[in-house]
């Protein structure tokens, strides 16, 4: 498997840094079971410790409570564009919108290569918006800028 | 038969589902996750989708009526299979939800009774063949032998 990502501490503004050497913590949002399965495998696979959340709402309840100490600190979102309710774009918005969570970086996923929608969620703030089904390439590429590699 | 004989039986099962176009590069994408810390990840992740596919089929079955048919609610449905075969590497059941929800759009009623019956072939079609797999896997780790790696070499 990969190897060599050190994580920097902050010194840069870039958004995904972290700011510290541990495992980034992921949010994956899918209301779907077997993406969620999946995208929780390929993240552990990049050394991420992962939280699964079926919806919009479960996953900004997870978020906020991570600020009232109810779990760990979250580095990154994962979201899927559509799903039933909060759609990922509306989650997108949502995260934005907070000062207390808009530095969060979110990365939308979807299996339909709509360019307004691309355009839409990149415009909202999405770091970064990545076709389905996901591969574990994909995946690296991510964590890796989640983590600051070089080269 | 020995464990070589059913390694060869296995790869050549498996090169087949690929040729005859059952299963895409996807299938190999969960392949690679396996490891000896999750050794049945993908007999694992293939039973989440075979619940989660027989579920949408009854959903799909009782939705789509002659005297009066959702459509969105039928699009949303195939849309989750959609979703969830192509991230297994199920292609035949993909394409066959991607010509569904095209007829979805058109709320073209006996064509989507069509795709449903054509999804439902197919669904069955790509369960029994990686149930056969999965059953000649078991015979060789029974065995002693191991699954070979596969490579996406045509």
């Amino acid at each position: 498997m990969g190897s060599g990502c050190a994580a920097h501490s902050s010194s840069s503004s870039s958004k995904w840094v972290m700011e510290n050497g541990d495992e980034p913590h992921v949010l994956a949002v899918d209301d779907n079971i077997i993406d969620r399965k999946l995208v929780e495998k390929l993240l552990k696979n990049s050394s991420c410790k992962v939280t699964t959340a079926e919806n919009g709402p479960r996953a900004l309840e997870f978020l906020y409570g991570t600020f009232n100490g109810t779990g760990s600190k979250v580095n990154m979102v994962i979201t899927d564009y559509c799903m039933p309710g909060m759609t990922g774009y509306e989650l997108l918005k949502k995260i934005k919108e907070s000062s207390a969570t808009k530095e969060v970086p979110v990365v939308i996923m979807s299996s339909e290569n709509i360019p307004t929608r691309i355009n839409k969620c990149l415009e909202e703030g999405a770091q970064m918006f990545i076709l389905k089904p996901l591969k574990q390439s994909d995946v690296k590429k991510l964590t890796c800028q989640l983590m600051n590699c070089k080269g | 038969m020995e464990v070589g004989q059913m390694q060869r039986q296995w790869v050549e099962y498996i090169r087949s589902l690929f040729m005859e176009g059952f299963l895409d590069g996807q299938f190999l994408q969960l392949q690679q996750l396996q490891d000896e810390n999750n050794p049945d990840f993908v007999v694992e992740v293939v039973s989440l989708f075979f619940d989660d596919s027989e579920k949408l089929l009854n959903d799909l079955t009782k939705a789509i009526d002659l005297k009066g048919t959702d459509f969105k609610r039928v699009d949303a449905h195939v849309h989750q299979l959609k979703g969830s075969s192509s991230s297994i590497g199920a292609q035949r059941v993909k394409n066959a939800c991607i010509a569904f929800r095209n007829y979805c759009e058109e709320q073209n009623i006996e064509a989507c009774f069509r795709c449903l019956q054509q999804v439902k072939q197919e669904y069955c079609l790509v369960k029994n063949k990686l149930e056969t797999l999965f059953r000649l896997e078991q015979q060789i780790m029974a065995a002693g032998g191991s699954i070979p790696t596969m490579e996406l070499s045509f």
